[in-house]
């Protein structure tokens, strides 16, 4: 396991969010806890275990071409804090 | 030391499909904006996402035209990151197991043809279209979910020219399938350009540098170009590349830097736990294959080589697939392929702009411009009658013959009344009659076309000049 403030650091970038040097403390120790858990799963012997995506065995879950109706516009827009000319407004984007 | 480009394209094709991947909107352009949106494509909580089998069918048989193996084994990753146009922060696609992989594309190039070897095409979802105000920005999700493929080629393409060519046949290829409309103006088409350098001979890549986001292949074309040469001009001054992304701009005509390797994404890719795997059975891939149909390039040579066509026709034919079916009809068994593809490039293709149909529409059979072009060959009719006969074909759909019978429109080749015209067309033109008898050559020009128009265009042109020269020189 790499350096785990870190490790924190990065997911709270990734996340976009900000915490408090109280915040980090324990949710730094929480996360190293749940990644101890998960890594108990190493002592397994999984020699000749074909990995797999899914543990359902269920493939090619599939639906025809068909069209459905769609929701109302104002029912997709209902929860936006922000709209204008039908459209969802957020900060403007820049890249 | 001289240096040669090494370009690698990723290519986003819109499929046409009815609805978009995961749900059941519409997969639609130009409707108002947040219409064709449902919780699934909104990325609202607790949705189920189910995929489209059409998209599906479409993506094998890209593959199968790319010349890709189908995998029996395919499925979906969650590609994470935060955008506005992308509601859900991830975009469904396929890393690791790829719907189709490991094909290629033969394309012309210069004086030959060149190979393009494709690493896969693998299934996506569009995101949404944003739009830019001063100081915000507005989101339509009607494109949030559509089926996109993604095609990406190895780096073999070593120049901007040869990468848009690539592009082209790219486009005829998948147009020709149905898979997409490749609508450039509807943003169906967009391209991301992977370009480096490296001084010939060596075998290493250079540093690649990404353009992002083209959407317009004249406009790789030109980004292509400008960027070869920039990143030529940073080695040879000594100069170093680093990996990165670029942006191009259009207006200006030059690529500026986005982000560089240190601010990449990292995207923490992992299986979508909604979506269950795909395993084309032998049964399905069969099905699929039934709809494969003859690429462009084969078309156009065999088109040249069956009917002996030149390379601008059989292009002409290739670009217009239907209007290619409609003359392969009408030519075969023909003597003349090449008049019959002049009489569907030239008087069928005008007619149709005219009249704003299609091929579809036409009244007559397609086998009767073989039989149009017979009677022209066969001298029972000129070919200024000919234009005529069309004509009248078009507006009635009857046979050429039938109305070559009908108007009285056959061609006179009786001697006898072809001298009796020519003698006529002497005694009322006396000035350009002696004219040729002094050398003037021209001057029997005139008195044909006073022979034409007494015999109301009828006269078989051959034999009348040849009865006025005998007339007249004797
Ligand atoms: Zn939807």
């Amino acid at each position: 396991m790499g350096n785990m403030r870190e490790d924190l650091q990065h997911a709270v970038k990734l996340a976009r969010i900000e915490l408090t040097a109280e915040e980090e403390a324990r949710l730094g120790s929480q996360l190293g806890d749940i990644l101890k858990y998960v890594d108990k799963l190493n002592e397994l012997d999984v020699e000749g275990v074909e990995p797999t995506a899914h543990a359902v065995p269920l493939t090619n879950v599939l639906r025809e071409d068909e069209p459905r109706e769609s929701i109302s516009h104002e029912a997709a827009m209902r929860n936006a804090p922000k709209t204008a000319n039908g459209l969802f407004i957020v900060p403007k984007i820049v890249e | 030391m001289e240096y040669e480009a090494v370009i690698g394209l990723e290519t986003h094709v819109q499929l046409r499909t009815r609805t978009k991947m995961w749900c059941g909107c519409a997969n639609e352009y130009g409707a108002e904006a947040n219409t064709n949106v449902c919780p699934v494509c909104l990325g609202l909580p607790g949705v189920l996402p189910v995929p489209n089998a059409e998209a599906l069918r479409k993506t094998a048989l890209t593959g199968m035209l790319l010349n890709c193996d189908v995998p029996s084994y395919a499925k979906w990753d969650r590609k994470n990151y935060f955008y506005p146009d992308n509601p859900k922060n991830y975009q469904l696609t396929q890393l690791d197991f790829p719907s189709t992989i490991e094909g290629f594309v033969d394309f012309e190039f210069g004086e030959g043809t060149e190979r393009v070897r494709i690493n896969r095409a693998h299934l996506e979802e569009d995101v949404g279209k944003s739009t830019h105000f001063a100081d915000h920005s507005g989101v339509d999700f009607n494109r949030a979910g559509v089926p996109l493929l993604e095609i990406v080629t190895e780096p073999d393409l070593t120049g901007a020219d040869m990468a848009y060519e690539y592009l082209n046949a790219l486009k005829a290829i998948l147009e020709y399938g149905g898979v997409s409309d490749c609508d450039m103006e509807k943003g169906q088409v967009r391209c991301d350009v992977n370009i480096s350098v490296r001084p010939i001979g060596q075998t290493e890549l250079g540093e690649k540098i990404e353009i992002k986001n083209m959407n317009s292949f004249s406009g790789v074309r030109r980004a292509a170009g400008y960027e070869i040469e920039r990143q030529i001009g940073v080695l040879r001054e000594g100069g170093t590349l680093v990996q990165e992304t670029r942006r191009w701009d259009d207006a200006v005509g030059i690529t500026e830097s986005m982000r560089t390797k240190e601010d990449a994404h990292d995207y923490r890719y992992f299986p979508d736990p909604d979506l269950m795997p795909h395993t084309p059975s032998e049964e399905w891939l069969a099905e699929v294959r039934a709809s494969v149909m003859e690429l462009p390039l084969a078309r156009k040579r065999r088109l040249m080589a069956d009917f002996q066509l030149p390379a601008s026709d059989a292009e002409v034919f290739v670009g217009d697939a239907a209007l290619g079916d409609y003359f392969e009809v009408a030519a075969n068994g023909a003597k003349n392929p090449k008049a019959v593809a002049n009489w569907v490039m030239n008087n069928l293709q005008a007619k149709l702009v005219e009249t704003g149909g299609s091929v579809a529409d036409v009244k007559f059979e397609a086998s009767a411009i073989g039989e149009l072009v017979g009677l022209i060959e066969g001298g029972q009719i000129n070919s200024k009658i000919a234009q005529d006969v069309f004509v009248k074909m078009f507006e009635s759909g009857k046979s050429p013959a039938a109305i070559v019978e009908e108007k009285g429109l056959s061609q006179v080749s009786d001697s006898g009344e072809l001298e009796a015209f020519c003698n006529e067309a002497i005694e009322a033109n006396p000035g350009p009659a002696e004219d040729f008898r002094n050398g003037k050559e021209t001057a029997l020009n005139f008195l044909k076309g006073q022979v034409m128009k007494a015999s109301r265009g009828k006269a078989n042109p051959q034999m009348v000049g040849e009865l006025l020269k005998n007339i007249l020189g004797s």
